[in-house]
């Protein structure tokens, strides 16, 4: 399987956007993942930002030999085409309990509403699909996870929140995520877990790196609050 | 020994010259708004370029040295005094123990830098010692604080001082209207006219206006253009969101977005932009990548040069 060429463009004096044409699909984002795990072993890199199309990259300043740099940068991304879909073993599956409740889910109702459902149907469709993290961002840890199902779609709420509890778990379009802390946000909400998902003392920071695959476990009250769950924040 | 925080009203926070690595993670990377004001401060005392410093926004900042040591001021002029006495940026002084520091009120610029022969000893976290108060992190304490009363900034005592100042021709003029911008991203979709009107049209500063980013006001653009699938966001990079006002976007920037970009202000315009206050007025200036670059390169020489035995 041979994916297109990624094109380059410099962005300011020391950032380029990689582009990996227009389409968010699991063939896109393995491109993405080989090519940030190579560019990841050059010098002169100051901050790479992989996304569900793009790669942000930015050279240190005063980078020695920028010209040879991007001559590396540029085997790489041809070598990236030839890139086979890369197996569901070679990515880390992080599984992350959630208590899927009105109590810490207050657009649980209105998601199965929406969406036809009785709000079981929601939890049992959320939970049964395996996701990939397309990007991280937004605040430190936030992963997009995508796609859920069709029948899951919703847009987001029309005023977000001011504050969403941390450990929230949320959808919104065809995406979920969870809430690494407390933020304001606009996605529904229907769940929340106990897990800490930014370790600030572990190398990568977030418990889920763009890549990872990632599922949801439903557990009961008695479990999220044994696991230190905690119920208020609303 | 160390500077005795004795007045903190505004904004004053420790920055080194950013938080790389982490992007990848959702972190932005903080660092000095004015990176050229913070790496002449360094070169003044011949520092580390990366040592850490004192960002002091407006003013209405006080501290007392415990010990003798030699400081630079660069940056804005807050109306700093020393003992009282009226004291200029872009130089240095001689400290001794006792003596009262304080920043007043922008007489010029916005943001001032304060270097301490050494650097300000603060323990790093994730590799920098830059505050971004949005994520609890970095700063004296570790947890993204400001600076505030009874903070004590350790540093190491020097009875050396060298009296040194940068040449007049390397100060930056802080009223200079002209933000030069380079084209990028997104710019192709925006129409012809919406080019014309972003670089002929004068834009306001509005009151939201901070680290992250600062929001124009102005001749509205890119009423027709539709948002982005989510992508890394440079420094300076111009995004427009839909009712058509300019946002820069600064040091402490969200690490991704998906409204559509016109460009970049560059390295050098973002430094004059962090130094203008709500209600100045500026004009974007197109400029090329290689002459962004080249100015880029020539300025990073000049400081790099100060300390050179040839000089």
């Amino acid at each position: 399987m041979t994916s297109p060429k990624p094109t380059i463009e410099q962005v300011n004096e020391e950032a380029y956007l990689l582009r990996f044409g227009n389409h968010i699909n699991e063939q896109t984002a393995d491109q993405i993942l080989w090519t940030t795990r190579q560019l990841k072993r050059l010098h002169d890199i100051q901050d790479l930002i992989p996304s569900y199309t793009t790669i942000l990259l930015t050279l240190k300043t005063q980078a020695e030999q920028p010209h040879k740099l991007i001559g590396e940068i540029e085997n790489i991304l041809n070598a990236s085409t030839e890139q086979a879909a890369l197996p569901l073993d070679q990515r880390k599956t992080v599984v992350i309990p959630v208590y899927y409740g009105n109590e810490v889910g207050p657009d649980l109702q209105e998601v199965a509403k929406h969406c036809q459902m009785t709000p079981e149907e929601v939890i049992q469709r959320h939970s049964a699909t395996l996701y990939r993290a397309y990007t991280i961002g937004f605040t430190p840890g936030f992963s997009f996870l995508g796609s859920t199902p069709d029948e899951l779609h919703i847009p987001r709420k029309r005023t977000p929140r001011h504050q969403v509890p941390k450990g929230s778990v949320a959808i919104a379009e065809n995406q979920t995520a969870v809430y690494p802390s407390v933020t304001p946000g606009g996605w529904q909400i229907i769940g929340r877990t106990p897990m800490e998902l930014v370790d600030w003392s572990s190398e990568h920071l977030g418990l889920i790196a763009t890549g990872d695959s990632v599922r949801f476990e439903a557990i009961s009250r008695e479990a999220f609050l044994a696991q230190g769950g905690e119920l208020d924040g609303f | 020994m160390a500077f005795n925080v004795k007045k903190s009203v505004m904004l004053a926070l420790i920055q080194d010259l950013g938080r790389f690595g982490y992007q990848a993670a959702g972190l932005t990377t903080g660092g000095p708004m004015d990176e050229m004001a913070f790496r002449w401060g360094n070169a003044l005392l011949n520092n580390d370029e990366n040592a850490s410093q004192i960002e002091i926004t407006f003013g209405l900042f006080s501290l007392e040295a415990q010990a003798p040591t030699s400081i630079a001021l660069t940056g804005a002029n807050l109306g700093a005094t020393l003992n009282g006495q009226s004291i200029l940026p872009w130089q240095t002084y001689a400290i001794k123990q006792g003596d009262v520091l304080s920043f007043h009120q922008p007489v010029w610029g916005l943001r001032a830098y304060l270097s301490v022969k050494g650097g300000f000893l603060c323990q790093p976290t994730l590799g920098s010692t830059s505050t971004v108060v949005r994520e609890h992190l970095g700063g004296l304490h570790g947890n993204g604080a400001k600076l505030e009363v009874g903070d004590s900034i350790a540093y190491e005592s020097s009875n050396e001082h060298r009296q040194m100042r940068v040449p007049r021709h390397h100060i930056p003029d802080y009223s200079q209207q002209d933000i030069p911008v380079i084209l990028s991203y997104q710019s192709a979709d925006f129409s012809t006219t919406d080019h014309e009107t972003f670089f002929s049209s004068r834009y306001r500063v509005s009151s939201h206006c901070d680290r992250m980013g600062y929001r124009m006001e102005g001749t509205p653009i890119g009423k027709d253009i539709r948002g982005i699938t989510s992508e890394g966001i440079a420094y300076g990079a111009i995004q427009i969101p839909q009712d058509g006002q300019p946002i820069v976007l600064l040091n402490d920037r969200q690490t991704i977005g998906g409204y559509p970009k016109i460009g970049c202000v560059t390295r050098a315009g973002g430094d004059l932009l962090a130094q203008r206050k709500p209600g100045d007025l500026v004009h974007f200036a197109s400029t090329s990548i290689q002459q962004a670059t080249t100015d880029r390169l020539q300025q990073l020489d000049h400081i790099k040069r100060l300390f050179s035995p040839h000089h």
